[in-house]
């Protein structure tokens, strides 16, 4: 049976997934502009993230616009809920990687200060997360949707340990300082980016089961 | 966090007190609770009681079985919304409980049905007494052709009540129940007729009330009904349910959200799916139910 609302529904979906493209679009530049030292792409960056808020107004507007119209249950109703959450994670992720891009503009005029590919990998890594998230999405996978969730913490883990390094790096030479603070927020930002991804993950999931996954310490207290 | 009663609203205008260095609010004994302190179902929902019993029930009109071992359980002082599309059996089993089946002669039924304790298809049970425990609204508001008082005053009449002060009183209390005494205490000789469509259905159902049944069958007490008519009957399932025990059979999915507690659903004469209103229409257990309440039946 075609509906209406089936439609409608997948015209919400289909939205969605654009925006999430876009956003993806962005991780990307951001990652280059940092890899290739390229101010043009940061600019891209700041660029693409109109068009992705312009995407989040649009689909608040068409998710209370279905709330009220169709009154829908079920599966329906969890779409619908799951992504009034997961448009403003998604419009974050674009902030973070405009904020990324801009510290990359006044790095990009400076000598690198970390070695190693530590950057290209956090940047790969969250871009990772971000990009099996929305795939769990589209594909209905909720396996993938858990595998998301339990790699933030590698992301976190890699976040530490390159903190710890540009530390290091400042108390050795006070000359570094500058870069490294903005190097801080950079990672900050990628860390961010990838705590993002595991919640539409967990929005994925709540979606796909019904069950809510966060903040599993609440919800499963420890036996006395 | 001290307890509050389930009535409780905050009257007074609290302070909340400053966030603490790491932004989070402390717990404040004035504070509303937070939202995951409140389920929407009230807890003494889920703790009540069953007052109705329908075990194992099966129903044939003729050759054909309409009913497949149902059981349900309904709890005091809550309301049961049954769903389920045209023939799924909601309605035959509503009019099993107030034994409205026996009028038609072709119908056999197995199992049981209890109210309390009292099985209303044991040999012995006089079906008039039964029927005084249970109350019955139906789709069409039907209000006899008297007066409102008479219409509200004609249960107690046939049980051969004639003190005035008692129907006085029966009359008002119903009236006062189902929300339409300010509408017609001054006109209470008027015909029931004179009435408007949703006051029409709010007389039936302070007829049904004078009564003082235990159970408050509705079979689709609103599908007449305009939305402002409807929203009234709503309300007033609402209150009713603080002293009775009402099953309410609906098309209207929203309406069964809205007003009941718990929720069954029923396909082809069979229970598929009975549980917490909440749950089964935000995460039904079954592909079925899921189906159905999200319109993607057939």
């Amino acid at each position: 049976m075609t509906r209406h609302f089936e439609n409608e529904l997948r015209d919400l979906k289909f939205s969605l997934l654009a925006m999430a493209g876009q956003v993806e679009e962005m991780i990307a530049l951001t990652q280059q502009t940092l890899q290739e030292r390229s101010n043009a792409k940061a600019e891209r960056v700041s660029q693409l993230d109109k068009s992705v808020d312009e995407s989040e107004l649009r689909l608040d507007q068409a998710c209370i616009d279905l709330l009220a119209l169709r009154a829908p249950f079920a599966s329906d109703l969890r779409l619908i809920a799951s992504t009034l959450k997961i448009v403003p994670e998604l419009e974050r992720i674009g902030d973070h990687c405009c904020n990324i891009a801009r510290r990359a503009l006044i790095l990009n005029l400076q000598q690198p200060v970390l070695k190693g590919d530590y950057l290209q990998r956090l940047g790969g890594d969250t871009h990772s997360m971000v990009r099996r998230a929305v795939d769990a999405f589209v594909n209905g996978d909720a396996a993938l949707a858990r595998a998301v969730i339990k790699d933030d913490d590698q992301v976190d883990a890699l976040y530490v340990q390159i903190y710890s390094e540009l530390l290091r790096g400042m108390l050795a030479d006070p000359l570094c300082i500058e870069r490294s603070s903005h190097l801080i927020i950079v990672i900050k930002n990628w860390e961010r980016i990838a705590d993002q991804a595991t919640n539409i993950a967990e929005e994925v999931l709540f979606i796909l089961e019904g069950v809510n996954v966060k903040h599993r310490y609440l919800q499963d207290p420890p036996q006395a | 966090m001290t307890e509050l009663d389930p009535d409780h609203t905050v009257a007074e205008p609290v302070s909340i007190p400053e966030p603490t260095v790491d932004g989070q609010k402390p717990d404040h004994p004035n504070l509303p609770p937070r939202m995951t302190d409140i389920p929407l179902t009230d807890a003494s929902v889920l703790n009540a009681e069953s007052i109705l019993h329908v075990e194992e029930v099966n129903l044939w009109y003729g050759e054909k079985q309409a009913l497949f071992d149902i059981n349900l359980e309904v709890a005091r002082h809550t309301v049961m919304a049954l769903i389920g599309p045209s023939g799924c059996g909601k309605s035959t089993l509503l009019r099993c409980i107030n034994r409205m089946n026996d009028l038609i002669g072709s119908v056999r039924i197995e199992g049981r049905i209890k109210v309390g304790q009292d099985d209303i298809y044991a040999p012995e049970v006089d079906v008039i007494e039964l029927r005084k425990r249970m109350g019955m609204v139906f789709q069409k508001s039907n209000p006899f052709p008297k007066s409102i008082y008479e219409n509200v005053a004609y249960g107690l009449r046939i049980q051969g009540i004639r003190e005035r002060a008692v129907l006085d009183e029966a009359v008002e209390r119903s009236l006062i129940a189902s929300g339409l005494w300010d509408e017609v205490k001054d006109r209470l000789q008027e015909s029931g007729l004179g009435l408007s469509g949703g006051q029409q259905q709010r007389l039936c159902i302070a007829r049904a009330l004078a009564i003082k049944p235990e159970v408050l069958l509705m079979d689709e007490p609103c599908s007449a009904l305009d939305p402002l008519a409807t929203s009234r009957i709503e309300e007033l399932i609402f209150e009713l349910k603080r002293d009775f025990t009402i099953v309410i059979v609906t098309h209207n999915m929203q309406q069964a959200a809205r007003v009941s507690d718990f929720t069954a659903f029923f396909w082809m004469g069979k229970l598929i799916e009975v549980g917490l209103t909440e749950k089964l229409f935000t995460n039904p257990r079954v592909r079925m139910t899921e189906d159905y309440i999200s319109g993607r039946f057939g």
